[in-house]
């Protein structure tokens, strides 16, 4: 059952056929998932004022329904630390096609993952996990599993990566939360099940992990061409 | 459905048969039943007549007896009909070899076979396809008898979408020794799949290993097959085609644009216990180990040689396969050492790969395989046996098995396969030890047990 809230996302997103990244954080909070303090700012002033109330330093992203990749010009600044800063990233911000405002977040610290859902024509909703950040095509140390997923799934794919000394601790660093990261993987697969008729792909790139939690640091939703009302 | 009749059919009709063609398909089929199998086999042609004495008849109604099975190779636009005089007739079902349907664009006549068929619970292979070679009832290959190479009886099923690629693999089990069961060209598959056959073949008693050759599935339909799959008791290997990614289409997140259709064939397969084979080679080895061994290894590997290159080659196969080759333990060797004989011992190397050297007798092997059998740092045991050892014999392979019967640790030979050999490459196949023909390959069987994972 979807919840309405999700629901509606959706259906507003039908247009432009895929869910800009303010939405999509709002849905995976709504479905239990854990995402930055974030604002969507149309302005300068209200960009300033969400910084302050979080502190400095902070993210600044390009919103816009013409970007699905926000990297590809420039459109992320990370570590902003002051006003001046914000203020002028804002201003070249707005100069990107298709603006719309600026998300402003909390910098997040830690591993950064990608967990990705896709529906296969043969195989249903499949649930991919990776080392993330831009290089993920590059590196693509990833693993798959078929939704849903169940625990023993969950190891097993964080076993299966190259890079799985890093989530254990790797010479002296903490290891990543793995049962945070399960618990995302499990809900978000869950979800992936019940969104399978409206989706096309999902990307939650990256997901910072740390040893205390797992946030979605960036997501977009891809939806079916073709789908049906949600 | 009853699919009994299909695979094991008493009598059988072969619809189509020229009466002045004797290379129709349907005549090298009735031919080759009427001389070879053991299903009385009955020809049919809508004109009547009489075929190499026998009584052709015009319907299959006309037929004194119950039909189990029909084989039917008329022309396309005339199978539906066909098919439902089949139907009327009480035959139990049908294996269509026609071509002329979806593959060049006549899915309406398809649909209308299947439509029929599915009303009245009647099942059939095909059509476009080779259908069934299931000895020793039938066989519904148009491929005469003389130009087959047949595999001996045993215990895999082979399934493929390919007819050409079926034959093959044939081919190639008669050389490698490995038992066929049955063979199922599903052509178009347009009524029964991969999932019908594979529940089928799960409880069938002749089967004690599946192996299918893939080019697609159907919306979803992978997803099903994985998931019964991991129901299956039985070792189940596929290969599937496709694996250079499809063009064109634009990709707009890294998920879809990583997750291609064959990764995740390989991913989902691993999930749930598919012995995926990446290359017919690998089929055809799989095949073979999995039908001596049904058991799944984690792979840490024992080898035994008489030649250190041998040791040495294998240990670096066994790595690039991700497959362990534990040390043995100073006092393991010391142990070891004092089983072998007394030539051997003064020159022979026990670490693993135990090295017996060119001075080893069949003793020597049993001593060393027994050992590393019995113990829990082993689950597997290769046997690199170079036949012009002095002091090894053909009664080597026999002993082996005694001691993979007590032990119950897999153990797989490499003997060079040249004709001068075949009677150490037969004692391994009679003793159910799979033999491979390369040191490579005894690496693929192991793999081949360590990727069944039964879920």
């Amino acid at each position: 059952m979807v919840k309405k809230g999700i629901r509606n996302i959706l259906f507003a997103s039908k247009d432009v056929g895929w869910v800009l990244e303010p939405q999509a954080k709002r849905l995976f909070s709504m479905a239990g998932l854990n995402v930055p303090r974030f604002t969507m700012s149309s302005t300068v002033e209200e960009a300033v004022r969400f910084a302050h109330k979080i502190g400095y330093p902070i993210v600044a992203k390009v919103v816009s329904p013409r970007i699905v990749h926000k990297s590809d010009c420039d459109g992320v600044a990370v570590g902003i630390d002051t006003d001046g800063e914000l203020t002028k990233t804002f201003t070249r911000f707005s100069q990107i096609e298709g603006f719309v405002g600026v998300l402003v977040e909390e910098m997040m610290s830690g591993l950064e993952l990608i967990v990705g859902a896709k529906i296969d024509y043969q195989f249903g909703p499949v649930i991919l996990l990776g080392i993330g950040g831009t290089g993920v095509e590059i590196y693509r140390d990833i693993t798959m599993r078929m939704a849903p997923l169940r625990e023993r799934d969950v190891e097993s794919m964080v076993k299966g990566l190259k890079a799985s000394p890093l989530l254990e601790g790797y010479r002296g660093s903490e290891p990543i939360n793995l049962s945070e990261l399960t618990r995302l993987l499990i809900t978000f697969s869950e979800l992936v099940m019940d969104l399978e008729e409206f989706i096309e792909s999902i990307d939650l790139n990256p997901v910072i992990c740390s040893s205390t939690t797992c946030v979605v640091a960036d997501a977009r939703i891809m939806l079916k061409e073709t789908g049906g009302n949600p | 459905m009853n699919f009994e009749a299909l695979f094991k059919p008493k009598t059988l009709a072969v619809i189509g048969v020229s009466l002045n063609n004797d290379r129709h398909p349907a005549n090298v089929i009735y031919n080759k039943n009427s001389l070879r199998f053991q299903a009385e086999v009955f020809p049919v042609n809508d004109r009547g007549g009489i075929l190499q004495g026998e009584m052709v008849y015009a319907r299959i109604s006309d037929i004194p007896q119950e039909v189990d099975l029909a084989v039917i190779a008329v022309r396309a636009q005339m199978v539906p009909d066909i098919m439902a005089e089949c139907i009327e007739a009480k035959v139990g079902g049908a294996v269509v070899i026609s071509g002329g349907f979806a593959e060049i664009g006549r899915k309406d006549l398809q649909e209308r076979m299947v439509s029929l068929a599915s009303e009245a619970g009647f099942p059939f292979i095909g059509p476009n396809c080779l259908g069934i070679y299931s000895p020793p009832h039938m066989d519904t290959f148009f491929l005469p008898s003389e130009r087959m190479v047949r595999p001996n009886k045993g215990r895999v099923t082979l399934v493929s979408q390919s007819g050409g690629t079926l034959v093959d693999q044939m081919t190639k089990f008669a050389n490698e020794g490995i038992g066929l069961s049955l063979a199922v060209s599903i052509g178009n598959k347009a009524l029964i799949r991969e999932l019908d056959l594979l529940r089928y073949f799960a409880h069938d008693p002749g089967t004690d290993v599946i192996a299918f050759y893939v080019e697609g599935f159907e919306k979803n339909e992978g997803r099903e097959f994985v998931l019964a799959t991991g129901r299956c008791p039985k070792p189940v290997i596929v290969l599937k085609s496709g694996k250079s990614p499809g063009g064109g289409r634009a990709i707009s997140s890294h998920t879809a644009s990583m997750a291609g259709d064959y990764e995740v064939f390989s991913a989902v397969a691993s999930q749930y216990g598919v012995v995926e084979a990446r290359n017919e080679l690998e089929l055809v080895s799989f095949c073979e180990a999995l039908s001596c061994y049904n058991q799944s290894i984690e792979g840490r590997i024992g080898i035994i040689t008489t030649s250190g290159g041998h040791g040495a080659l294998a240990v670096d196969a066994c790595f690039s396969h991700g497959l362990s080759v534990p040390t043995l333990s100073e006092q393991h060797q010391a142990e070891i050492r004092e089983q072998v004989s007394p030539r051997v011992r003064a020159i022979a190397s026990f670490s693993n790969p135990i090295d017996l050297t060119g001075s080893a007798v069949d003793d020597d092997f049993i001593a060393a395989a027994k050992f590393l059998s019995s113990m829990e740092e082993v689950d597997c045991v290769l046997i690199l046996l170079l036949p012009y050892t002095p002091g090894v014999t053909s009664d080597l392979a026999a002993r082996l098995s005694q001691i993979y019967r007590q032990a119950d640790k897999p153990l797989i030979a490499y003997v060079p396969h040249v004709e001068k050999y075949g009677i150490f490459i037969e004692g391994f196949e009679f003793n159910r030890i799979p033999v491979a023909h390369s040191i490579e390959g005894t690496v693929h069987m192991a793999e081949a047990m360590r990727r069944w994972q039964p879920w």
